[in-house]
């Protein structure tokens, strides 16, 4: 089973709802795994005290110019649909940060000028502690493109594991290789005009990639409608609440799990699994 | 020397648009002879990196400078790999900042003043 936690935008808690999920069935002795998969801002491992066991990079192939080969016709600049190349009067300029790598430009230069060179984007380390494996990825500085670090993060979970995914706030391209082929989805919001408004477009989003999807409530306030109302109209279930309160926000500003700080949180989250069990295997 | 404004309308009394590869316009004065021309910003039409697809075209225009409000990174190295000296900071109407470049006001950029996708 894997489980994605998603929300609109950044500093919602989809961190902390992950990482408790994670540990709830860690501390149930299940095999559980947690892919990071924000990785412009990994900070899953804040709540793990492990060193990581492995680290890989992950590259991409952008091209290269033999200038001693080039004739300066500007094929390649024409055929790259995303300016990565410009043919300019003295040089031909290359800009790695726009490619693709899609291979189009090294494909049709006809004398062989050009070659693809591995650029590092990204790397994607693994950690292991008592209770649980952690994969974290992490997007490289001044490196704009996402979904492959997203992706290598994926490709190195194990299987047989629960996997719990961390994904990257938002609703565009990073968040998409985050949830699809995921089996549920948990969208974390708080109960406000513009928490709505991301939980709506995440849920569109979801809609189209047809993954079943539930929402968990953070700092949640006793009387405020405003998310309920939305769920209620949309026919999606609220699984969890978790309320505003200063004790949470505090532990977990010093790093420590909800699950931890509080034990009658780990019923919680494990009775929330079982739910999203029950509701994918119906 | 032809110098490119980006602008908003096509004379010389439209405002300066600062943001180089989504401009509307670029007028371009003819330093040596005082002609004035318009040409439109196709790149501003680009998907992504309307800025490098702007250079191309000012390239292929045979500009020599560009005075504008704002140039991100992968715009820079493109102009100056055409050898294309920037100005950057315009603001007002073209005609202001064509006196200026005359009286030699204007001072030339030596690096991007913004960051990726103009912010
Ligand atoms: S297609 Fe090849 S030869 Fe032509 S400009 Fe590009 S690198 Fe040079
Ligand atoms: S690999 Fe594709 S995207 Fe990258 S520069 Fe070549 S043609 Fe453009």
């Amino acid at each position: 089973m894997i489980i994605s936690v998603a929300s609109g935008k950044g500093g919602t808690g989809k961190t902390l709802v992950a990482t408790s999920l994670a540990l709830s069935l860690a501390y149930e002795q299940k095999p559980v795994q947690l892919l990071d998969c924000d990785v412009e801002e990994p900070n899953a491992h804040i709540f793990f005290k492990a060193q990581p066991v492995s680290e890989r990079t992950v590259s991409l192939p952008v091209p290269k110019v033999n200038y001693e080969k080039c004739q300066y016709c500007g094929k390649c600049a024409e055929v790259c649909q995303f300016n990565a190349i410009a043919l300019m009067k003295r040089t031909l300029v290359i800009f790695p940060d726009v490619c693709h790598s899609c291979g189009g430009c090294w494909h049709l230069c006809p004398t062989g000028a050009l070659e693809p060179a591995a650029r590092e984007v990204g790397t994607v380390s693994v950690s292991q502690t008592a209770d649980l494996r952690l994969v974290s990825g992490r997007l490289k500085l001044g490196t704009h493109i996402s979904p492959p670090v997203v992706k290598a993060v994926r490709e190195t979970a194990e299987r047989d594991y629960i996997t719990i995914i961390d994904g990257p706030p938002g609703s565009s391209c990073p968040v998409m290789a985050a949830v699809t082929d995921t089996d549920y989805c948990l969208l974390v919001t708080e109960p406000t005009p513009f928490g709505l408004n991301d939980l709506a477009l995440a849920v569109d989003m979801l809609r189209v990639l047809k993954i079943p999807c539930g929402v968990v409530i953070n700092r949640d306030m006793p009387g405020n409608q405003i998310i309920d109302r939305f769920c209620a109209e949309n026919g999606i279930n609220i699984l969890l609440r978790i309320p505003f309160q200063t004790e949470i926000a505090r532990a977990y500003a010093k790093g420590i799990p909800l699950v931890d700080s509080d034990k009658i949180w780990r019923d919680k989250f494990y009775n929330l699994y079982h739910q999203i069990s029950g509701e994918v295997s119906q | 020397m032809k110098v490119a404004i980006s602008a908003s309308g096509k004379t010389l009394d439209s405002e300066v648009n600062p943001r180089l590869g989504r401009c509307e316009y670029f007028i371009v004065y003819n330093m040596a002879t005082g002609e004035q021309s318009v040409i439109e910003n196709t790149g501003r039409f680009s998907q992504g990196s309307a800025g490098i697809a702007t250079a191309k075209l000012l390239n292929d225009q045979q500009v020599d400078a560009v005075i504008t409000g704002n140039v991100g990174p992968n715009a820079f190295s493109a102009l100056a790999a055409a050898g294309i000296v920037m100005y950057t900071g315009a603001t007002g109407k073209v005609s202001e900042m064509v006196e200026k470049f005359k009286l030699g006001q204007l001072t030339e950029a030596k690096f991007p003043n913004v960051g990726p996708h103009g912010r």
